[in-house]
């Protein structure tokens, strides 16, 4: 769905991410790995619009999309969390859910006012949906809770929640279970998994190795923003340049 | 008695007042430093038109109008500005428009100010009298209370709370953070605009030196310490600085005070706010959404 070529971005004299290319046609969870400071972030941020790219080329579904803007990117359907999570502190729990799904039609002002019977029903949609995944995710209990008063480990949950109501084309999931408990890092897991038989897709960055082999078909693998390896799981864990990026 | 219609009219136009900046600052984190002159627009633009004849309602729309287009037109600018330097921006804006006041004298009467605003009339409806005056503030603040309160709990409210909390994690959510923080800056100037009106027609003597920082400070100040980004926080924020600053204008203080009172009044102002900030940071309402920690 989503092709990157040549893709290019550096910050001063650094090259974050040095002429990329990878192709996640048909891919139902990609996998990013690489070293810190290898470029994964970035090329995150290039995606999603939070940044420029100096040169090359990303396209969703056939059309070019690199350098609009953020809410453009996440209109067209794709969505992301971060490797720090950032919910929205003082939204409570469910409000952080019902803000994700895209084109409602009370958040623009003529229609909350003119198409009010819509607004509802979606409102009451989007309820019921929430409580769902909320449920799912382990953190229904706090839904009237300020998203702020969270543990660390259920804003990333929250996050993920988040993302999945917005029912987008694709999730890109920042090191999701990054400095989280290993109970939580299951629930994460197996959330991930249930939206994957639902038809979701995913590309996810991550650094724990067990969860990258369990959850992705296909890996690509970063060292000082140039991908330096590509391939299944089990190719990738005895490719050699894989094995000196991450020891050397 | 008149004391009493007198105050309750002047909070209820400083409830419009607050509750048009609480949009702004206390939902969408927009801290406006020049709140101040969209009232002043509301009041010279519907005080000049009702010196010209106009009806009133046509200058109260006009009023509005202007307020709300002032807003567009400093917002598109310095809604592109980020934090403190989109207060400063304002700030610099509050100052220009008084200083056009002051020195488009053709217009504005300058320094003189603008005397003899009439009384409203709507529809043959004389709101000549204070309670009469009282119904219509107090008809003008519960609309504005029901027109905020149904924004900021919609669809259109959370959003805008999505980009005070964090306007970057908005925009990956695909909220346009810029279109919404406009509107938001448009809706609270043109309320500002509907307070000003309604002073004007009250005080019935607009000069530039009514619409100086130490308004917009007032109104900031009503807005804090009644709670931001709550409904009822700028009501009760008004009613409790209101009451207080014209209460002590009238104790019998014997006149040897009268030049200290004002330095006096802004001291304990600043103490007010230092003890509250202290003791409970969120304003006296607070904004809905437990905060018992319970955690994994
Ligand atoms: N906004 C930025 N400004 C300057 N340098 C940056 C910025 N973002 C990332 N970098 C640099 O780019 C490189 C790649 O960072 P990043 O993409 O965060 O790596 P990873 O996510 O793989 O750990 C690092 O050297 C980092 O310091
Ligand atoms: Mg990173």
């Amino acid at each position: 769905m989503i092709e990157i070529k040549n893709i290019t971005k550096s910050f001063g004299g650094t090259r974050a991410v040095s002429d990329c290319s990878l192709s996640l046609a048909g891919l139902k969870i990609a996998g990013l790995i690489g070293p810190n400071g290898s470029g994964k972030t970035t090329l995150f941020n290039l995606i999603t619009g939070l940044i420029r790219p100096d040169s090359g080329e990303i396209t969703l579904e056939g059309r070019r999309i690199e350098g609009r803007m953020p809410h453009h990117m996440a209109n067209m359907g794709l969505i992301r969390t971060f490797q720090l999570s950032r919910v929205f502190p003082r939204l409570t729990v469910m409000d952080n859910m019902l803000l994700a799904p895209r084109g409602q039609a009370g958040e623009r002002l003529w229609s909350l006012f003119l198409r009010f019977p819509r607004v509802h029903r979606e409102e009451t949609e989007h309820r019921e949906k929430a409580c769902e995944l909320l449920e799912m995710l382990g953190i229904i209990h706090l839904r009237d809770q300020f998203a702020g008063n969270l543990s660390y480990g259920q804003q990333k949950l929250l996050e993920l929640g988040r993302a999945v109501m917005a029912q987008p084309k694709m999730i890109l999931l920042d090191e999701p279970t990054a400095g989280i408990n290993p109970r939580l890092i299951q629930t994460m897991i197996d959330m991930i998994l249930k939206m994957k038989a639902r038809g979701q897709i995913f590309f996810i960055i991550e650094h724990n190795m067990d969860v990258v082999v369990e959850l992705c078909e296909r890996i690509f693998v970063l060292d000082h923003g140039e991908k330096i390896a590509e391939g299944s799981p089990r190719e990738i864990q005895t490719d050699p340049r894989v094995i000196e990026a991450y020891l050397g | 008695m008149d004391l009493v219609l007198h105050l309750a009219i002047v909070v209820a136009i400083y409830s419009i007042f607050a509750l048009s900046l609480n949009i702004e600052v206390g939902y969408t984190g927009l801290f406006n430093f020049g709140h101040v002159a969209f009232f002043a627009i509301g009041a010279y633009v519907s005080a000049l038109l009702s010196l010209q004849d106009a009806t009133f309602s046509l200058a109260l729309i006009a009023g509005i109008a202007c307020a709300g287009v002032g807003g567009l037109l400093i917002g598109l600018p310095a809604l592109k500005l980020q934090g403190d330097y989109f207060g400063i921006a304002t700030l610099g804006f509050a100052e220009i428009v008084r200083m056009l006041l002051q020195n488009q004298v053709a217009w504005t009467k300058g320094p003189m100010g603008l005397p003899g605003i009439p009384r409203p009339e709507i529809f043959s409806w004389h709101f000549d009298t204070l309670p009469a005056y009282l119904l219509l503030t107090l008809g003008a603040a519960v609309l504005t209370f029901l027109v905020i309160g149904f924004l900021t709990l919609s669809p259109f409210g959370r959003v805008l709370k999505a980009i005070r909390d964090d306007e970057t994690a908005a925009a990956v959510l695909g909220k346009n953070p810029f279109a919404y923080k406009m509107e938001a800056f448009v809706i609270g100037s043109a309320f500002a605009g509907l307070a000003g009106v309604l002073w004007a027609h009250f005080i019935t003597f607009i000069s530039p030196g009514d619409f100086t920082l130490t308004e917009t400070i007032l109104v900031l100040l009503i807005v804090v310490l009644g709670g931001k980004g709550t409904l009822w926080g700028p009501v009760v924020g008004a009613a409790v600085l209101i009451f207080f600053q014209e209460s002590v204008r009238f104790l019998r203080l014997p006149p040897e005070w009268s030049g200290i009172l004002g330095p006096l009044q802004q001291m304990i102002f600043g103490l007010l706010l230092v003890i509250l900030m202290i003791f409970r940071p969120e304003g006296l309402i607070r904004e809905k959404g437990k905060e018992t920690i319970d955690r994994d």
